[in-house]
């Protein structure tokens, strides 16, 4: 609990506007939020709820074709809503920072990290370039970033992702603001990165106690962090409580319903025996390379028909390619692909039309898998039409039958195009077009990574129904454990392009494990909000910089 | 670095490949043209011995490929042939009038360049207001205009009506510096006036293009201030496309310029080109086309080299 102290920031009753179809539409309804000095609120809500930008109406910002429609801000005694500009921006950076999402598109390509760390502070005049140079160092020291001395003059692509966030959770800190907002910082990141970031972060806003905002859609991880929790759901607060009150006892069964997403979890199916069983796909001691950079090193694994394998491991540790060489769209260097026992033929185009129709893949992002400018009616109907020559009435009944099947109302959704759905039934209509070929295999790549918890537990439920009713087989690429537990029958678990461990799902959650296995499933946060704590405690602080390292 | 050299030399490599197919297209394309070289010289009264003669002088009779070889070998030793009109070195017929093109290029690029830039960073920063609407209408009426009509309005105002500049670009040996820029300033105008619009307009798309990536958001809740925002974090990221636009803007100011010469009277590249056309000097053609195509290679090269240098990507490697 935080005692009480003196507020910092408050806002009553904001209204923030959205521009769209040539009409301004409140999208937050009257929210009200009390910070108080160091404290830690964590906002948390699905997409479209309206944490970010309530996160950045904090700062006096409304990002283009926003705007900040009502209500007061008053940050330190300062109403933020009839402030000038030119005062407002005075306020950012200095006394209010923000941390962004993906700290690699947010860091300037064309810059050193340390350039842009310290233009703030020399800015307002409050160091010297040298003096702010070392301070960031010093920061850097902090965040335990490898090489504290020299990274900052590296330039952003130069550096990996978890080490780039915390260089922007240390560049936030160099005016020593008041309020830090931190907006999805660790989203982006492998569960294994997340845990470095998360408990810099955290130790950084003890030592100076700063007051933070921190934006997140994952629960396990603003239960380490925050002091208090606020849901909100579509621009409107659900509930606010201390976090373990929230933890134990939400009140609305909106919270309920989110606590209660990670318990969907379906019956592990047993490979076949006998010696009739053949594995539908069996990747067998594959090599692959991008130019002279070998990313696989003999990888070998079975799936039977109707099961679903879950390859898992961080990113760069051969997923995907792994993937790219099974459908053939990367000749693997070494080893080969045997579907249903017969060797298929490395490279796609020398694949038949039948063998291509047998696997089809999903992808992660379904904003940009599907062509904006054809209807959902073609993109389905096409590998229809592709694969099992349909036309006319027949097609057309064809893709109506697909779109009952992935639960979109064939009326609604035929003519519709892709930018006017959500990102959850973009997701089914790429179900749907990976299901129009008929297959028996299907690659799904990282399919829920980019949805809400609620959204993606819908697209589990959807394979799973699927998968039962045409005996499909998956293999499921995901670095979120919670989704291998709810959904895989066999686990495969990669590192560094090699095979670490491989076997049935309920064996690889039981100890003893590999010990990067170890590592992956510790590292998955959980609701407890003494999670982190005590994890840092076991692993010791020089096997976090080390795990960090990697 | 050292990947930096090894991609000049294979683009000037590949450079050095597309010349030699635009000079098989630009002899076999003046080849092409209806009627014999030898009757057009000497006219229609000339007898079928001395046309003969003529042929034969000028190795017309030899198969077209041993003389677009022989050609080609002149051609590489910066020997063109000779005039078929004047009988005078192509070489010499041409430098002199190309430096003189290459000089108004570059009076016209020195003004244009910065000018457009600049232009473009302030319609960038004031997007969406009168003096950005202004500009852009401004831009767009002059790149619109044919440029001999821009050189006539020009002409009429300044020249003609005012006496500021003369109407005609002649040049002389033993003028001075400050002469030559006074004389050479209204063709030069001209050319600032057709390519600015263009660069300008890309200056502006290329940042605005930028302004809602997450490290201009970034940077505006550092608080830096709007003019900074645009300069230093938009700017180093838009090069590529700007120095693609203006490699291509310069090699028109090269390639372009004929009509602004033939309305100026200046003696250019562009006016010998006309003149040689018109007479059928095709040695003279051959070797100004070559030319021309050469700049545009060298040009574009220039410009995939500068957007290379200006990524930090490929700058700094892991």
């Amino acid at each position: 609990m935080v005692p009480k102290k003196d507020v910092l920031l408050e806002i009553k009753d904001l209204r923030i506007e959205g521009y769209s179809d040539e009409k301004w539409i409140e999208i937050v309804h009257g929210v009200d939020l009390t910070l108080h000095k160091g404290e830690v609120l964590g906002l948390i809500g699905e997409s479209g709820a309206g944490k970010s930008t309530i996160g950045l109406a904090s700062m006096g910002f409304a990002r283009d074709g926003c705007r900040i429609s009502g209500g007061t801000i008053e940050f330190d005694g300062m109403e933020l809503t009839t402030t000038p500009q030119s005062d407002l921006r005075a306020l950012r950076g200095s006394r209010i920072a923000y941390v962004a999402q993906s700290a690699a598109a947010s860091f300037n390509p064309a810059h050193r990290i340390i350039d842009q760390h310290t233009e703030a502070p020399i800015q307002y005049r409050i160091q010297k370039r040298v003096e702010a140079q070392e301070d960031a160092q010093e920061l850097y020291h902090r965040l335990r970033l490898p090489n504290p001395d020299e990274i900052g003059f590296r330039y952003p692509h130069q550096v990996s992702g978890g080490q780039l966030q915390r260089a922007m959770t240390a560049m936030a800190m160099a005016c020593r603001p008041d309020l830090i907002i931190f907006d999805e910082p660790t989203t982006a990141l492998d569960v294994t990165t997340q845990i470095e970031v998360l408990a810099a972060i955290r130790d950084i806003v003890d030592q100076f106690n700063t007051a933070a905002i921190y934006i997140t859609h994952d629960l396990a991880v603003v239960a380490q962090m925050a002091d208090t929790i606020k849901v909100l759901l579509k621009g409107e607060e659900v509930e606010e409580a201390p976090t373990e009150q929230m933890l134990d006892t939400p009140q609305e069964d909106y919270t309920k319903s989110l606590w209660a997403v990670r318990s969907f979890k379906r019956p592990q199916k047993q490979r076949p025996e006998g010696v009739d069983a053949i594995p539908i796909v069996s990747v067998q001691g594959i090599d692959a390379a991008y130019g002279k950079t070998k990313v696989l090193d003999d990888v070998s694994f079975d799936i039977y028909p109707g099961m679903t394998v879950a390859v898992v491991g961080e990113s760069g540790s051969g997923k995907s390619t792994t993937a790219r060489c099974i459908t053939g769209l990367l000749p693997p260097t070494k080893g080969q692909i045997l579907y249903n026992g017969e060797a298929l033929p490395a490279r796609y185009q020398d694949r038949t039309k039948e063998q291509l129709r047998q696997a089809q893949m999903i992808y992660q992002m379904a904003d940009t898998a599907l062509n904006p400018k054809i209807r959902i009616s073609e993109i389905i109907g096409r590998p229809a039409q592709f694969y099992s020559g349909l036309h006319g009435t027949a097609l057309k009944n064809r893709v109506d039958e697909l779109l009952d099947l992935i639960e979109l109302d064939p009326a609604k959704f035929y003519n519709r195009y892709p930018p006017e759905l959500s990102g959850g039934q973009k997701q089914r209509v790429g179900i749907a077009r990976a299901l129009a070929a008929d297959p028996s295999f299907i690659i799904c790549d990282e399919v829920t990574s980019a949805l809400d918890q609620l959204v993606a537990e819908g697209i589990l439920k959807l394979l799973d129904r699927l998968q039962e009713e045409f005996n499909l087989a998956y293999m499921f690429i995901t670095h979120d454990l919670a989704t291998v537990r709810s959904i895989a029958d066999e686990v495969v678990v990669m590192q560094k392009g090699k095979v670490v461990e491989q076997g049935p799902k309920d064996q690889m959650f039981t100890p003893p494990h590999h010990p990067y296995t170890d590592l992956l499933l510790s590292s998955v946060p959980e609701m407890d909000p003494n999670w982190l704590t005590t994890l840092l405690e076991e692993r010791g602080t020089d096997a976090i910089g080390e795990a960090a390292n990697v | 670095m050292g990947d930096i050299l090894q991609l000049v030399l294979k683009r000037l490599g590949l450079g050095v490949i597309t010349l030699f197919v635009v000079s098989i297209l630009i002899f076999f394309a003046v080849e092409l043209l209806p009627g014999d070289i030898a009757q057009a010289v000497l006219g229609q009264g000339a007898t079928p011995e001395t046309v003969a003669a003529l042929r034969e002088k000028l190795g017309l009779d030899q198969p077209a490929i041993f003389r677009y070889f022989s050609w080609l070998a002149g051609a590489l030793a910066g020997d063109f042939g000779d005039s078929l009109v004047s009988g005078e070195r192509v070489s010499e017929a041409i430098s002199d009038r190309f430096i003189n093109t290459l000089f108004l290029a570059t009076y016209a690029a020195v003004i244009a360049v910065p000018v457009s830039i600049v232009l473009g960073i302030i319609v960038a920063l004031l997007r969406n207001t009168l003096f950005d609407r202004v500009a852009n209408v401004a831009t767009l009426t002059s790149i619109s205009s044919p440029e001999f009509f821009l050189g006539y309005i020009l002409i009429l105002y300044l020249a003609v009506k005012t006496n500021y500049f003369p109407a005609i670009a002649s040049l002389s040996a033993d003028m001075s510096f400050g002469e030559l820029l006074h004389r050479t300033f209204l063709p030069a105008l001209t050319l600032v006036l057709v390519v600015t619009a263009h660069m300008m307009r890309m200056t502006r798309a290329a940042i605005i293009n930028l302004l809602a990536s997450p490290y201009i958001e970034m940077a505006r809740l550092k608080g830096v201030p709007p003019w900074k925002v645009i300069v230093k974090h938009a700017l180093p990221n838009a090069w590529a496309p700007i120095i693609n636009v203006v490699a291509l803007n310069l090699a028109y100011l090269i390639t372009g310029v004929v009509l602004v010469e033939v309305v100026f009277v200046y003696p250019g590249i562009g006016q010998l080109l006309v003149d040689a056309v018109a007479k059928r000097d095709f040695p003279i053609v051959q070797a100004c086309c070559l030319i021309f195509a050469a700049t545009f290679i060298l040009l574009n090269l220039a410009a995939d080299v500068g957007a290379i240098l200006t990524n930090p990507r490929l700058r700094h490697p892991k």
